[in-house]
């Protein structure tokens, strides 16, 4: 994986609650076998019409979303499935980090696996970036902080060794692996 | 010693290493359950490293996500009619071959969701840890296990090394008192429990389900229970271990055997929380005042009493799109409104209990004129079962579309989809837009009012018909 130290991005907001992982990738797409490709089903259903043309009142088809590694979205993004397409597909689309006031834990423990920044950030904040769509801003993973341009500098949550991963390209399984001798040891006290 | 609950003890067992400020803990899994749609990505992985699967024998493999459901495409000739599930069950079959994992393919009398045979085979055990790349693991905390989902860039780290990277959870007690009046169920109780809650309610959280209304449940209810921890945005649900989860459990095929199973019964009586427990946060409900729930909206939480008309919450942004999308207004009453489809089955509702709760109202009644009803059992021992004993019959006669096991209509990843605009009372776990097939309005409910609601056609009460 490729270290992330900082992302400066225009954002896209979309503004709604609790979008799910059926939203973000629809189960229909789920019958591949590998990671690739799955940006094109990204929001699949919100972004395409019927006849499967780019519904032109979704944010994503907007000229001015385009190149926006930034998504803003509202409070509890990603409930829902395990399916780590979503995040999958977030990347292949372009994405680099979602900003919500919650994330919910399974999506952000796939997200931080592949390189895709959840950032919770408080509601005063939320609010201010919902209201400013397109929003130049810079999500700073070494200092854990998001600056806006209006000046302002909020701090954000990140695991500890989710990010000491991140900044420095790890992959957590090499990690896992250091770890064999002890889990060698487990299974023989606990005769497993 | 101080008092611990039941999390922190089965969390305790399983710590390999204990986390820091700077890592997470590195748990121990027991049991890692695996089906055809979170696991490819993770052998490819381990194929291009070059490793095994490090505990083949702690691994069990099933197909139901994107298998269809006719006995022709299962039984028959005629080949799986979705071109990429067929090669996603032919590549588990070549990788669980490859890798030596046990796995129960299409034509396994004992396949089925994987939420469903883990339990049936007594594989599912107390104090164990169990994960699954699938949300609904969340079931198996019913007999008292640490269960959870994950995504398939874990799945590929306990293949590699039976662990996973953990922070710990926070405790969430949900205090159950009283007892569910007759033709109030586990689901309602859950779907209540979720209203109440939340569905960013549990996050961060394992919950754990107590009190006496959680105790007189049966282990299919409690695993009802616990299969929609998630949906409150819970990592996980527990319920204690009890006399109820010994005689469940007790003659399985994989549960110890002899002087093993004394051993085991005595390690599991001591996995209940201490008296004077604290729990990080807790929910308190009186199971006697619950009716018969049904969801109106766009997530589990958006969810009414049978009777209730749908909340008017003015210009709630999160409300009018729900409502809007659902082809709802506040206001309205739940009751009466037309049905086009009704499911029976999933992981949440698919096991015997729940095929006997629909016959008992499908008895000798027939499906009204224009709905379809689908009725799909949770495993093919389900399935046997519900054969063996005529409710199978009694389906069919009522003019249900009665099929071989899988996740089907829950997520309609099979071809077994709702159609768009069409309204669908559901036993499964979700009403996410669009889940059960593009533009499918979804009701979530027990499986008494959702053979009710196709009996006569409409949003029903279950309960005259009991």
């Amino acid at each position: 994986m490729q270290p992330i130290t900082q992302l400066h991005s225009t954002t896209v907001v979309m503004p709604s609650t609790n979008i799910d992982t059926d939203q973000i990738i629809p189960a229909r797409f789920l019958t591949v076998t590998t990671k690739l490709g799955l940006g094109q089903s990204l929001f699949a259903d919100w972004r395409y019409t019927s006849d499967g043309r780019p519904n032109p009142d979704f944010v994503l088809n907007r000229a001015d979303a385009a190149n926006s590694q930034i998504l803003v979205a509202g409070h509890n993004f990603g409930c829902g499935s395990s399916r780590e397409h979503a995040p999958w597909a977030l990347l292949d689309y372009g994405f680099r980090a979602v900003v919500s006031t919650a994330i919910a834990d399974i999506f952000a423990s796939n997200a931080l696996k592949n390189g895709l920044l959840p950032i919770v950030v408080d509601p005063a904040t939320h609010g201010w970036l919902l209201e400013h769509p397109g929003a130049a801003v810079t999500v700073d993973l070494e200092a854990r902080n998001l600056r806006l341009p209006n000046g302002a500098s909020v701090s954000f949550p990140i695991e500890a060794f989710a990010r000491h991963c991140l900044l420095n390209g790890l992959d957590e399984l090499g990690y896992l692996q250091s770890k064999l001798d002890a889990i060698a040891g487990y299974e023989s006290a606990h005769s497993v | 010693m101080t008092a611990r609950t039941m999390f922190e003890k089965v969390w305790t067992a399983h710590e390999v290493v204990p986390e820091t400020a700077d890592t997470p803990a590195v748990l121990y899994i027991d049991l890692h359950l695996i089906h055809e749609v979170t696991s490819p990505q993770a052998f490819a992985m381990l194929a291009a490293r070059g490793l095994p699967v490090r505990r083949p024998d702690r691994t069990l493999a099933t197909l139901d996500h994107s298998t269809p459901t006719s006995t022709e495409q299962i039984f028959g000739n005629v080949p799986i009619r979705v071109d990429a599930a067929a090669k996603q069950v032919q590549m588990l079959e070549r990788n669980a071959a490859d890798f030596g994992v046990e796995l129960f393919g299409m034509r396994d009398a004992r396949r089925g969701i994987v939420h469903v045979i883990s339990p049936e085979l007594g594989a599912t055990q107390p104090g164990m840890t169990i994960v699954c790349g699938d949300s609904h693991t969340s079931t198996h905390g019913a007999f008292g296990a640490l269960a959870f989902g994950i995504g398939s860039t874990e799945v590929g780290h306990v293949f590699a090394t039976q662990c996973l990277l953990q922070r710990k959870p926070r405790t969430f007690a949900v205090n159950v008192a009283g007892r569910l009046a007759p033709g109030v169920t586990a689901k309602d109780l859950i779907l209540a429990i979720i209203g109440k809650v939340g569905v960013s309610g549990g996050t961060g959280h394992v919950l754990e389900y107590r009190g006496a209304a959680i105790r007189a449940l049966s282990m299919e209810e409690r695993m009802t229970i616990c299969n929609m921890s998630i949906e409150a945005g819970a990592r996980a649900g527990m319920i204690a271990p009890d006399e109820t989860t010994l005689e469940y459990l007790a003659g399985r095929p994989r549960v110890p055997r002899a002087a093993a199973w004394d051993e085991a019964v005595a390690r599991w009586r001591e996995l209940a929380s201490d008296p004077g427990a604290s729990f990080d946060a807790s929910v308190d409900l009186d199971a006697a005042q619950l009716e018969p729930m049904i969801t109106y909206g766009t997530n589990p939480g958006m969810v009414v009493a049978i009777n209730a008309a749908i909340p008017m919450r003015g210009d709630d942004p999160i409300e009018k799109k729900a409502l809007d999308y659902m082809g709802f207004s506040g206001g309205e009453r739940m009751l009466g409104k037309p049905v086009d489809v009704v499911f029976i089955g999933s992981c949440t509702n698919g096991r015997l209990e729940d095929l006997q709760a629909a016959a008992r109202i499908l008895r000798g009644r027939k499906v009204a004129k224009g709905v379809h009803l689908l009725i799909v059992p949770g495993s093919q021992q389900v399935k046997h079962a519900a054969e063996a004993t005529g409710l199978a019959d009694i389906f069919k006669a009522a003019g249900a579309d009665w099929r071989e096991s899988g996740c089907s209509m829950c997520l309609g990843m099979n071809g077994d989809t709702v159609g768009a605009g069409q309204y669908a009372v559901s036993t499964s776990n979700r009403n996410f837009e669009g889940r059960q097939g593009v533009g499918a309005r979804t009701l979530l409910a027990s499986p008494y009012t959702a053979a009710a609601s196709a009996i006569f056609g409409k949003i029903s009460d279950p309960r005259p018909l009991l």
